[in-house]
């Protein structure tokens, strides 16, 4: 008998501590009344700038706008799953934020999903608004021609080369290559006259992931005059002269003994192996990388490097025989972005309005080796001081692209990188790997939204 | 782990229909508090179930469309044509036949003989060392596969003397986490086999060895006919974990290179949260259940549980 008391004490505490603990869910949600404004935002591994300049912003918001409490929630993830778990919360209106940090390349699903709510008429009455650049403010702006976000920086992406190892192989230094042909040259050039050293990294197949697409394929595709999409037609155009042309460089490289290793190319972590051992270590002469390269080198980065400076040069990545502009660039960038369910509007969007103006600006795009968006940012000499290639990859803005970030993009992007790696490995030619490609396009996208073959 | 290897025959009274009110009132007593628990499975594991149920056959997503609709069996016929899923799916049997029905399984059957009737110290020494690779988490285990098979990993500065080094995990990424998985699951299948045969009558071996049989007889007609009940909980706990099994492999090739260790999980997990097609995803994860079924009765078929 006495057993049997105890089960159901036991039992009795277990069902209470349940309805405590979801008690404790619920009144958490329910303090989210129009008075608090959560926000949500990645904080991870060595990126934790966003988090110190968001409690910043805090404090200051909360100095300005007495009664309202700012909730920060930095979410412990890395990209990937950072992008999962805030769909996860915005698929319920009680775990929503009101203002998220949003990636450029997520903001079209998450507007269609009915995630985020449009910013026009608050940004009307933003007198800040003019200094963005134009490309910045397209890179928020849904199928419907409405901005769904504010962006707070972005990239860009150009070769940097190693100029001991361009002086030893009796190359220019500075290097400006004019077309594909001059980069293969200089490439070809390193390998007859420096064995034991990797002449040009151009990051490929789906170990890479997006790197392979964006910093790989789209460098080289969107400086052959084609595109990944037709926007004027709305279509997907996986099968184009250009895309020819960019799958037979990857193939060029690789099978020429250019590029890495394709077992090395392929490794996941092969972006960290190329950051702080390849280049620091003088075993790679050219690399098609993004603009934040240089953090890993700085005195707080990953692999501090103090002779990167005066090492490394960089040059724009030139168009495929040199057409005009001359140069390419591909960008993403993350924005500040108000929640469809956020209860008040307009103090979330003051919000995001505080955390980009020019003093705030100025300071992440500085503390967060970001390409500033705001024209005032990037003319500031403190900005321009802090890293001798800022400079350099802000002007980069003007050739620059963005990516067709439409819903199935991720899985395009995807099928890219596998087409990629079946010309790296000689698996199939680049012309079968494009038609393979096309029929997968197809497939994901809807035969009617994909333009047929050239 | 205890494993059931009595009959439950030997409980079963019969009983007369006349005694029902109170045996009634005997099972509600007995069901109380179970309550609680049961309450909380229905609310936690049934509840999620019946969900992805329902969501497998819709084109629910995380992100990119605002609406979910009923797609019937769309997602189903998609994955049949997607030969992607048809590779993942094929890889996913060979890893459960490689690493789980013959790797495990015989390796932790063999153990388990081998130790039985050594002495205590050599015991503890095995028993520690083989069970270590169970404990330690799934990540590190992981991890240290990864150091060990990589290309300037262990093996190959001891490879490297005889001209064999190589990329492992990139040559023979099905192996490597084959061999991964046999390492780290071991453990368990001989704990169960340990546990299994102490329960063997020591006459009965002696009895076969008096009458001439060999070792090999011994185990073939005495020893595996007393313990083919835990042989089948044993199969079918460890396909089923090793079928679901995710961690081990993201770890170490990440379903690479390609998609030449991309099992049913990693694909899943790509499609879904990748691609944001949970409807996709979860589809998937009901084939997988199938497969487990399907695994489970093949087991029960070769196997006779019952005496004939």
């Amino acid at each position: 008998m006495q057993r049997r008391t105890k089960t159901l004490a036991a039992a009795a505490a277990l069902l209470v501590g349940t309805t405590a603990l979801s008690g404790c869910s619920l009144s958490s949600s329910s303090t989210a009344s129009s008075k608090t404004i959560t926000v949500a935002y990645e904080e991870y591994g060595d990126f934790t700038q966003l988090n110190t300049e968001m409690q910043t912003i805090k404090k200051e918001y909360e100095t300005a706008h007495p009664g309202y409490t700012v909730n920060l929630e930095p979410i412990q993830a890395d990209e990937n799953d950072y992008y999962t778990k805030l769909t996860l919360m915005n698929r319920s209106g009680s775990t929503a934020p009101d203002v998220m940090y949003e990636d450029t390349f997520l903001i079209n699903s998450d507007i269609q999903a009915g995630y985020l709510a449009p910013l026009d008429s608050y940004l009307a009455k933003w007198s800040d608004w003019n200094e963005f650049t134009d490309a910045a403010k397209n890179s928020a702006v849904g199928a419907d021609g409405k901005t769904y976000g504010v962006p707070m920086g972005t990239d860009t992406r150009a070769l940097y080369y190693n100029k001991t190892l361009f002086k030893q192989a009796g190359l220019p230094v500075p290097w400006q290559p004019k077309t594909w042909a001059d980069v293969l040259a200089a490439a070809e050039q390193i390998k007859a006259k420096l064995p034991g050293v990797t002449p040009l990294n151009v990051y490929s197949g789906k170990g890479a992931g997006e790197g392979a697409t964006m910093q790989g394929l789209e460098m080289l595709l969107y400086g052959t005059g084609n595109e990944l999409y037709d926007s004027s037609t709305k279509q997907w155009t996986p099968s184009t002269p250009g895309m020819l042309s960019s799958l037979d460089f990857i193939k060029q490289i690789y099978t020429n003994g250019l590029a890495p290793d394709v077992e090395d190319a392929l490794n996941p972590n092969f972006g960290t192996t190329v950051a702080t051992e390849l280049i620091p270590e003088g075993k790679l002469a050219i690399d098609l990388d993004g603009s934040w390269v240089p953090g890993n080198w700085t005195s707080t980065g990953t692999k501090p490097w103090a002779a990167w400076s005066t090492t490394m040069g960089e040059a724009p990545m030139p168009t495929e025989n040199g057409q005009a502009p001359g140069s390419t660039s591909m960008s993403g960038g993350w924005t500040l972005a108000v929640g469809a369910h956020a209860p008040d509007k307009q103090a979330a969007f003051d919000f995001v309005a505080l955390a980009e103006n020019e003093p705030n600006a100025l300071n992440y795009d500085i503390i967060a080796s970001q390409i500033a968006v705001r024209k005032d940012v990037a003319a500031d000499p403190k900005y321009l001081a802090t890293n001798p290639t800022v400079g350099f990859f802000t002007n980069l803005v003007k050739v620059t692209h963005f990516r067709p970030a439409y819903p199935v993009y991720p899985q395009i992007s995807d099928q890219i990188q596998v087409a990629m790696e079946s010309v790296m490995t000689s698996q199939s030619s680049p012309s079968s790997a494009m038609s393979a490609l096309q029929q997968q396009v197809s497939g994901i996208a809807g035969a009617s939204n994909v333009a047929s073959g050239s | 782990m205890t494993v059931a290897t009595q009959s439950p025959r030997t409980a079963r009274i019969p009983t007369k229909g006349a005694r029902r009110p109170r045996r009634t009132r005997r099972l509600f007593g007995r069901l109380l508090p179970l309550g609680p628990a049961l309450a909380l499975l229905a609310l936690f594991f049934a509840g999620p179930l019946l969900w992805s149920v329902y969501a497998a056959f819709t084109n629910m997503a995380l992100s990119g469309s605002s609406s979910t609709q009923f797609t019937g069996l769309a997602n189903f016929r998609r994955m049949f044509s997607d030969p992607a899923f048809v590779n993942s799916l094929e890889l996913t049997v060979i890893f459960v036949l490689g690493s789980a029905v013959i790797g495990q399984n015989l390796l932790g059957m063999l153990l388990a003989l081998i130790m039985r009737g050594r002495n205590g110290a050599v015991r503890t020494i095995v028993n520690s060392v083989v069970i270590g690779a169970w404990v330690v988490p799934e990540v590190v285990a992981g991890f240290a596969w990864y150091a060990f098979l990589y290309k300037t990993g262990t093996l190959n500065s001891i490879l490297g003397h005889f001209g064999l080094s190589q990329n492992w995990l990139y040559t023979t990424p099905m192996l490597a986490i084959i061999l991964a998985n046999t390492w780290r699951g071991t453990a368990f299948s001989m704990l169960v086999y340990s546990a299994a045969l102490s329960d063997v009558p020591p006459e009965l071996l002696e009895a076969a060895a008096v009458d001439g049989a060999s070792p090999w007889k011994r185990l073939r007609y005495v020893t595996l006919p007393l313990i083919r009940r835990a042989i089948v909980s044993n199969l079918m706990l460890i396909t089923l974990q090793t079928l679901a099994d995710f961690t081990l492999i993201y770890v170490m090739t990440g379903g690479g290179p390609g998609t030449k260790s991309s099992t049913t999980p990693l694909y899943m997990y790509q499609e879904a949260f990748q691609f944001y097609q949970l409807g996709y995803g979860t589809a998937m994860a009901l084939v997988l259940l199938a497969l487990g079924g399907l695994f489970s009765l093949i087991y029960l078929r070769l196997i006779k549980l019952e005496d004939a």
